[in-house]
């Protein structure tokens, strides 16, 4: 195996020719360039096709490039297979437990992981008729699948036809980045772009990387019966999320039985009789492990390259992407970004949320900000770690004094009842307000949770709003009243309580 | 609930015991002191520190004589100025800082172990304890002061910081720096207020604000409070600082103090030992204590209800959110007692009557899982095999403390304590008053 490519599928399988004839139809014609575009996206990722849909749905006239297959990573290599994945992964942890639950042993079990794998390829490919080039065909958007460069600053070059634009949008995402490590090229790895074609287990698994990506495949195949390890440089897992969370997660991946290596780097890696050597170093201590494959997921790297983006003005560096200002404008007024290519936090739904703020400033004069939005972010493992606003951190640099009320999943009832009690709910409020400026949710389902804390902070709702707002009980997403409930008593400080004892007496 | 029968008596034995520890654990020869009971253990410089303050309060409680705890304190002193300071992997420490571990006999680093900077900051403590009690003019006396004026003023504190705005953890030689530093809410005050007090190489102010920085004001149990996992966190720093009504500028602002603090994460731990989220053998209202420890090992059991528990060996457990794998410790709870003693004398209590084990005569236990199985047959669960001295040395100065308030009358007396907390931006109280 050599170094991963992107978009290989596999061949002779009719789940993956499904998806390609969606996505990359092999009998495609590009249509004829109209004169003049209002818009012309280039990648067809979640950023390209919510800003050409929404433009077409608008009268633009858009032209749609993309060079590889319609719908991007989370289709095709991200969040659409990988919770296919995660899905099938937490059933076989369930079915472990199954004495919790039943009372009686575990039931013996032999993971069928090639029938985990064809069932995601099943599914994406039931998804991906969502963003075929053909529905996008449908919707107006003159599709064009080839590699797109700039001309100038008002042309684009694709497959030898020049499309001339009012605007543009650079949405052309990022791919995995390529780990600096000695001799892995050589001995072959997998990453996001890889993983998914796997339709055999690999019975020992090297992850490298203690981010999201690292964190959720590793428990995922250590539950689908790989014995794995993942080493990562930092001490926690999830850099930048709160350590709590990130101690709770690593608690639950040794639960799962996963070698968890943390303050440890893997210096380089050799092939020898049919297995991967890596040398992992410690505390200055080294130690070799063998494993069968390695999966790298050590960040994200732009897709800046071959776009001849000099052409057209477009500021970017190898980093950090294309450099937009906070109204997503590049170096050239005319153009955008939206999505990986120009993000830092390289998410799905900050793709859609930044191709709807692309939309109103290049086509309609608008004014919409990057910073005013407000972000939720989820990490898939089990349980979930979901975040939104500030961190406590952050707010404290700042000068806020914070205050956080946190409530453990373990005092929910139905936490409890699910047996689904690891984890918490965070809400960081202005200290002496019940103004919400951030929220930490560690939970199985968290990434539905945060969603209420977010719709709170973008409607100006404070946390004893939240406490009038009836929960239906019993949920999980009680904890988040329960931590509202919480604010409300420290409302009542001893005078009122003084007061109100006096009263009371008095009524009597 | 009954009244708490547990009295001065008693904590005068459990004081005495945990004193023993340091006595039987010592070597005579240099003064070190072994981290633990276990047979060829290495010394620990923490716990070399709490004995050298476990010696002040032996002589004042009349464990053992003055003369005899200067004597070992003098023996520890003069190992520490004459043993080897450099960058060779087997010196005893670099730039006045120490290992975390150091051979019993030779004092030489063992175990590839790192170069502490909280351990040295708890060995110097106790070297400043002694340096302030022993104040006669007789020759033993006055070298202890010398020494340990010398000892505190060669540390390079600033060194630690690595040129960040926060001290690193520790150091190696071949390796440098570990790659953290000290952040969020930790035993580490200590640390900072020693390295800001030093007069001759002090870490800059602005130190404690990037420390305090992190600091996490937290609501739990409707317990307002400055969070902190292990209950030992709440504790180490109070053996010597009498944060009583003294308030940095985070406290200012949250109108509390530290000493307050570790009363309400006193209550955290009861309240979380009632709740007993994950259905552990034995904890209740009067059964927590919950801290850094060693514990069972690492090992998996299925327990009653179907439960596949993991137990740990030597990890920082904590509330609420873990770890947690059923493991107590006893001396933890004790260690909270000028806290909160209404609810720490009842545990006391409840330790003696319903877990007699674990007040052995060579002191109390280090820890006790009920939970887990050990095949015995019996219910005892399992029992740490040996005493530690990071364990022995809170319980008999935090008794001291609460019974007299010794230590920390001795050190608002220490200008290094005094001078580093007002340059944290400590406040008020007694310190308005001091000279020091």
């Amino acid at each position: 195996m050599s170094e991963p490519g992107r978009g290989e599928l596999l061949p002779n399988d009719p789940c993956d020719a499904e998806l390609l004839a969606n996505v990359r139809p092999a009998d495609w014609t590009n249509p004829q360039p109209a004169q003049s575009y209002n818009l012309v996206v280039l990648g067809a990722g979640t950023a390209g096709l919510v800003t050409a849909a929404a433009a077409a749905a608008l009268g633009a006239r858009v032209a749609l490039v993309e060079k590889n297959l319609m719908g991007g990573d989370c289709l095709n290599v991200g969040c659409v297979p990988s919770k296919a994945l995660l899905r099938s992964a937490r059933f076989y942890a369930d079915l472990r437990h199954a004495a919790r639950f039943t009372g009686s042993a575990p039931v013996p079990l032999e993971v069928d992981f090639a029938a985990v794998m064809e069932r995601m390829r099943r599914l994406r490919a039931h998804i991906s008729h969502h963003d075929s080039a053909q529905r996008f065909r449908d919707l107006g958007i003159d599709v064009f699948l080839g590699e797109a460069a700039f001309a100038d600053r008002r042309t684009v070059n694709v497959s030898g036809v020049k499309l001339k634009f009012q605007k543009a949008v650079i949405a052309t995402g990022a791919r995995a980045a390529r780990p600096l490590i000695e001799g892995l090229a050589e001995a072959g790895y997998l990453t996001n772009e890889t993983v998914f074609n796997l339709t055999e287990r690999p019975r020992r698994l090297l992850v490298i990387g203690g981010g999201p990506l690292g964190c959720e495949l590793a428990q995922a195949f250590a539950r689908l019966g790989c014995e794995v390890i993942i080493a990562s440089q930092e001490p926690y897992f999830l850099p930048g999320e709160e350590r709590d969370a990130a101690e709770i997660l690593a608690d639950a991946l040794r639960r799962d039985g996963i070698d968890v290596r943390l303050n440890t780097e893997v210096t380089s890696v050799t092939s020898r009789g049919g297995q991967k050597l890596a040398r992992l170093v410690n505390d200055n201590q080294e130690a070799t492990v063998a494993v069968d494959e390695i999966l790298a997921g050590v960040g994200r790297a732009p897709n800046v390259e071959g776009l001849n983006l000099e052409a057209a003005g477009v500021e970017y560096d190898g980093e950090h992407g294309v450099r937009v200002n906070d109204y997503l404008q590049t170096s050239n007024r005319r153009i955008y970004a939206a999505g990986d290519v120009a993000l830092e936090r390289k998410f799905t739904h900050m793709a859609d949320a930044t191709a709807r703020i692309v939309i109103q400033n290049a086509l309609f004069w608008g004014h919409k900000k990057l910073s005013s939005l407000t972000i939720p972010w989820c990490t898939y493992t089990d349980p979930e770690i979901a975040h939104v606003g500030v961190y406590v951190k952050e707010a404290r640099e700042g000068g806020f004094p914070i205050k956080t009320f946190t409530v453990p999943m373990s005092d929910v009832d139905r936490a409890v009842l699910d047996g689904e009690e690891d984890g918490f709910v965070k809400i960081h409020v202005h200290e002496g307000t019940d103004t919400i400026l951030g929220a930490t949710i560690v939970a199985r389902h968290a990434g539905e949770m945060i969603n209420e804390v977010s719709l709170a902070m973008v409607a100006g709702i404070g946390l004893k709003t939240i406490s009038q707002v009836i929960h239906s009980y019993p949920t999980q997403a009680e904890a988040i009243r329960k931590a509202a409930d919480a604010y409300n008593r420290t409302r009542l400080t001893p005078f009122l309580r003084a007061l109100s004892r006096r009263w009371l007496a008095w009524s009597r | 609930m009954t009244e708490p029968s547990t009295g001065v008596e008693d904590l005068q034995r459990l004081q005495q015991d945990a004193v023993g520890y340091f006595l039987r654990a010592a070597n005579p020869d240099n003064g070190l002191i072994a981290d633990s009971s276990r047979e060829g253990s290495p010394c620990s410089i923490a716990a070399t520190g709490l004995g050298l303050a476990a010696w002040v309060v032996g002589a004042e409680r009349g464990f053992l004589s003055r003369g005899d705890a200067a004597l070992r304190t003098l023996t520890a002193l003069r190992f520490f100025r004459d043993s080897s300071q450099g960058e060779e992997p087997d010196a005893t420490g670099h730039r006045g800082f120490y290992y975390h571990f150091l051979d019993m006999k030779t004092g030489r680093r063992v175990w590839q172990c790192e170069l502490s900077m909280i351990d040295t900051a708890i060995l110097i403590a106790g070297v400043l304890t002694c340096g302030t009690y022993f104040s006669a003019a007789e020759d033993d006396e006055r070298e202890i002061r010398a020494l340990a004026r010398f000892l505190y003023e060669r540390i390079d504190w600033p060194w630690a910081a690595a040129n960040g705005p926060v001290v690193r953890m520790g150091w190696k030689p071949k390796a440098g720096f570990l790659s953290y530093g000290w952040e969020g809410y930790s035993e580490a005050m200590l640390l900072y207020i020693l390295g800001l007090g030093s007069p001759t190489h002090p870490l800059p102010a602005a130190s404690y604000g990037a420390w305090t920085g992190s600091y996490q004001w937290e609501n739990l149990y409707d317990i307002d409070f400055l969070f902190a996992a292990p209950l030992f966190i709440h504790q180490l720093s109070h053996v010597w600082i009498d944060l009583r009504g003294i308030q940095d500028e985070f406290m200012r602002e949250k109108r509390s103090d530290y000493f307050e603090n570790s009363r309400r994460a006193t209550a955290v731990q009861q309240q979380y030992a009632i709740r007993n989220p994950l259905w552990f053998k034995g904890y209740g209202e009067n059964c927590w204590g919950i801290t850094a420890g060693l514990g069972p090992g690492f090992a998996k059991q299925r327990c009653e209800g179907g439960i596949e528990r993991q137990f740990y060996g030597y990890v920082a457990r904590g509330v609420p959110f873990g770890p947690d794998d059923g493991t107590l410790a006893p001396w933890a709870a004790v260690a909270s007692l000028p806290f909160a003693p209404e609810i720490v004398l009842a545990a006391i209590q409840h330790f003696r009557d319903a877990h007699p084990e674990v007040l052995s005569a060579d002191g109390l236990l280090t820890s006790f899982n009920p939970t887990f199985d050990t095949g015995a047959g019996n219910h005892r669960g399992w029992l740490s095999p040996e005493h530690h001295g990071l364990d022995q040395g809170p319980v008999a100065l935090m008794i001291e403390n609460h019974s007299s308030g010794l230590l920390w009358r001795l050190m608002r007396e220490c200008p290094a304590i005094v001078t580093g907390l007002r340059r944290a931006g400590f406040r008020k109280g007694w310190l308005r008053a001091s000279n020091g």
